[in-house]
């Protein structure tokens, strides 16, 4: 490719790329499908390009396929990929191992889960680099501390001697980054790197992200479904949608004037009017001086907490990992017997341990979980699902059952054809839809949401809040709403508490939490939350009052 | 649902066989030719037109012997996994779900039946109890069983801590819902595998009961204590010990053929529908 090698600086050129997969569906001969469809891209040496879209968007699948790799059975069809100038789909094995991990790096959305967990982190990060023999071991090394350093890490030295259960999740994050520099490469595939992570550490891993790749002027590949975070990193946005290119454009243009309506609905996404309620007079459920711990008295997880909750209306509970806020549900549902501390319910107490307490009781507090997946039994289909807590409290069979579940379903907006799906056979937002409709077939009065939007994309999510939101004016029921986006809370809440190591730190309603002056860690939450403005990660880093506990 | 050309070669292979197998076992006394004891000529006498399969060491005809082998073999191997695996896999599952002493107590009484070899317990518990098939299906199905107590607890250990679970539990669902509907359905596949294997292990068991003298008792023999009947013969170039032995391989094959597919299609998250 003569042509591409005169046009100097472009490190990526693909061309027309057409990836496809064989699904063999029930009874049908085995057919192709086509996962992304003729899309061209180009990069330049050290510039930024975001590429966003939905789950099943293809983002991930282009990304990989710059380093030739198609998982899990997916295949490269046509197109070309050129990297320096050559076509690497031309190269065969022998070419892809001389290429990945030194021209071409990854870093995956779960550091937890790539990280071998028997191998310490060091000989980790500098494995490719040896294997490649661009370096000496002393070389690798020395230059892995100079990233650690870079990626602002504790103890640079030494972390490299730990093994990887013995950081945080963030820190993983940015180790693993470094293992992506170490060798040195020319481009980098960042697959969701800060999905997973709090907002707080997400902002953290994202600032050392940034820094690194502005000072090794390596280019990278930045995948994600949150446009506010790629806002913050990359020079220039793609926008997917069905494997197809919607929308390619500078960072400033994509989130300021976008020109199709989809980029316009992701940029919008986040924006849900809600007025906020009144308390009323008398909470339904209030939790007094709740204290909860694991291990036996050990580990206490949640320290005199207090908070009430007024029928009709959403207490949004707000923190990072291990702040407590799941526990205070656990506590409320009597999962962890709470070691002090009363929970009242309609003015009487409620009894502490799960197994004392009546049905009625169990009826009144639903739950709904964070992974919908799991939530769900696999084996049994969605009219047994949404069924049985018809028939466990209603006593409703047959007829009278199924025309109910019909109606659920109708609420949900799903309709009854789903009624004898499994839920492997239903999208993430419809499984989250089911599980809404089985807390809704026990008619509570109040619904704990644990996280229920998080694991969703956000136009997936948006719609989930809104269901929750219209459900709330039918049904009058009561929310007790963990989350860790503020975004979401703001779109959803009539009170706030701010949870931080156990404790509410900021507790009212919504405008008074979300009013100054603020506590010192409301303040680090509100500020981590991604805006979509460029340059609001330097601001924010600056403006901070607080280190965040990944840090 | 279930449509035949759909279904791989090597299931079907092991269907048919089973089946046979089966049908032998069952209609025993109308598709044999001579009756089980009654001796129709020399001792170990060759292949003949009469004779398909010969005779054995008394002079009985082989292919009846056979015939009638496999009702015993599998009427008590079937017995004893099916005790094996209800019992195994309900205390299991219980033991999982309940915890604390409950599971302490049976898991520690599972540890000791274990520690001491089957074969070993099985002589002992068999020569101090009056050998018929009902002690020897218990016997049978009870050792077998701590084997099943241990996968199905440990895989019901996984199931128990599921969201799902959680879920029904906090809905107030008794044991018996989260036990046979929540974590059940989702244990069946290693079940099922277990299950093929099981079945074969009992067969042999079985087997080495009888050529020690302690299982089923003569004139009645399954198909290991055939074996053992003929086994003198071999010594002479007699082919009759093999043909019974040949008899458990090939079911022992064409089972787990069957479980291998049923494992198939019961991993299917879509309700067999793709």
């Amino acid at each position: 490719m003569a042509d591409t090698k005169a046009k100097s600086g472009v490190l990526l050129d693909i061309r027309n790329l057409r990836i496809e997969a064989t699904v063999y569906p029930p009874g049908e001969a085995p057919k192709n499908i086509v996962l992304v469809h003729d899309v061209s891209l180009t990069l330049e040496k050290g510039k930024v390009l975001g590429l966003i879209g939905e789950s099943g968007a293809g983002k991930s699948t282009i990304g990989l396929s710059s380093m030739g790799y198609g998982r899990g059975g997916v295949r490269i069809t046509g197109g070309e990929v050129l990297l320096n100038g050559r076509d690497i789909l031309k190269g065969g094995k022998e070419g892809f191992r001389k290429l990945r991990g030194r021209e071409v790096c990854y870093v995956a959305q779960s550091a937890a889960a790539a990280f071998n967990p028997a191998h310490r982190l060091m000989d980790q990060v500098v494995e490719a680099t040896l294997l490649h023999g661009t370096a000496t071991r002393a070389e690798a090394e020395k230059r892995a501390v100079a990233l650690f350093k870079k990626l602002s890490l504790p103890n640079p030295e030494t972390i490299g001697e730990r093994f990887p259960h013995q950081v945080s999740g963030g820190q993983l994050q940015r180790v693993m980054t470094a293992m992506a520099l170490c060798s040195e490469p020319d481009l980098i595939v960042f697959d969701e790197p800060t999905t997973a992570l709090d907002v707080t550490t997400q902002i953290d891993v994202l600032a050392a992200i940034k820094d690194a790749i502005r000072d090794t002027h390596v280019a990278a590949l930045y995948i994600t479904h949150d446009l506010a975070v790629v806002a913050q990193v990359s020079d220039e946005i793609m926008v997917l949608r069905h494997g197809r290119l919607v929308e390619w454009g500078g960072t400033r243009q994509i989130i300021k004037e976008p020109r199709q309506e989809y980029t316009n609905a992701l940029v919008s996404v986040h924006e849900i009017e809600h007025a906020e309620q009144k308390p009323g007079t008398a909470p339904f459920l209030s939790v007094k001086n709740v204290t909860a711990a694991y291990g036996g008295g050990h580990v206490k997880v949640l320290k005199n907490v207090s908070v009430d909750i007024y029928p009709g209306q959403t207490l949004a509970v707000v923190g990072e990992s291990g702040s407590g806020k799941s526990t205070l549900a656990r506590a409320i549902t009597g999962l962890l017997p709470p070691e002090q501390g009363t929970v009242t319910f309609d003015g009487r107490p409620l009894a502490n341990r799960l197994a004392d307490r009546p049905k009625e009781d169990l009826r009144q507090l639903q739950m709904i979980y964070q992974m919908a997946d799991v939530a769900m039994n696999p084996r049994q289909t969605v009219g047994t699902i949404i069924g049985r807590p018809l028939e466990f409290y209603f006593g409703m069979r047959g007829r009278a059952r199924d025309r109910r579940v019909a109606e659920l379903l109708d609420e949900i907006e799903m309709g009854k054809g789903f009624i004898d799906r499994y839920p492997a056979e239903l999208s993430g937002g419809q499984k989250q839809r089911v599980c809404i409709a089985r807390s809704l077939a026990a008619k509570p009065k109040l619904i704990i949401c644990d996280e229920v939007t998080s694991a969703l994309d956000p136009l997936v999510a948006n719609g989930i809040l809104k269901l929750l939101l219209n459900l709330q004016e039918h049904e009058k029921v009561a929310y007790l709403f963990i989350t860790h986006d503020l975004a979401t809370v703001k779109s959803i809440a009539d009170s706030i508490a701010v949870m931080y190591r156990g404790e509410v730190v900021r507790y009212g309603s919504k405008s008074k939490v979300l009013t100054p002056p603020f506590d010192a860690y409301t303040d680090l939450l509100l500020s981590s939350v991604p805006e979509m403005e460029i340059g609001w990660l330097e601001e924010a880093i600056k403006g901070r009052r607080m280190a965040s506990a990944g840090n | 649902m279930l449509d035949i050309r759909r279904i791989p070669i090597p299931a079907l292979i092991g269907l048919v066989l089973t089946a046979l197998f089966v049908l032998a076992a069952i209609f025993a006394p109308w598709i044999s030719p001579h009756d089980n004891a009654e001796i129709v000529g020399d001792v170990w006498e060759p292949m003949t037109a009469v004779h398909w399969l010969g005779t054995d060491n008394l002079g009985r005809d082989l292919l009846s012997r056979m015939i009638y082998g496999a009702r015993i073999t599998l009427f008590i191997a079937v017995l004893a996994t099916a005790l094996s695996f209800s019992l195994g896999a309900i205390l299991g599952f219980s033991a999982a779900v309940f915890g604390g002493w409950f599971d302490t107590i049976l898991s520690r009484l599972v540890d000791l039946l274990m520690s001491i070899p089957t074969l070993i317990m099985g002589l002992v518990v068999l020569s101090v109890l009056p050998t018929n098939l009902v002690t020897l299906i218990l016997v049978m199905g009870i050792l077998d069983s701590t084997r099943v107590y241990r996968l199905s607890r440990a895989v019901a250990v996984d199931i128990n801590v599921m969201d799902y679970v959680e879920a029904a539990k906090l809905r107030g669902e008794g044991s018996g819902w989260i036990i046979f509907r929540e974590i059940l359905p989702n244990a069946l596949s290693p079940l099922v595998s277990e299950l093929g294997l099981r079945f074969i292990y009992a067969v042999l068991f079985l087997s080495t009961l009888s050529f020690l003298g302690l299982g089923v008792q003569p004139p009645d023999a399954d198909w290991g204590g055939m074996v053992k009947e003929n086994k003198d013969g071999i010594v002479f170039g007699i082919a009759a010990a093999l043909i019974p032995a040949a008899a458990i391989a090939a079911l022992a094959i064409s089972v787990n053929l069957v479980a291998d597919w049923i494992l198939n299609r019961t991993t299917s998250l879509k309700g067999g529908r793709g």
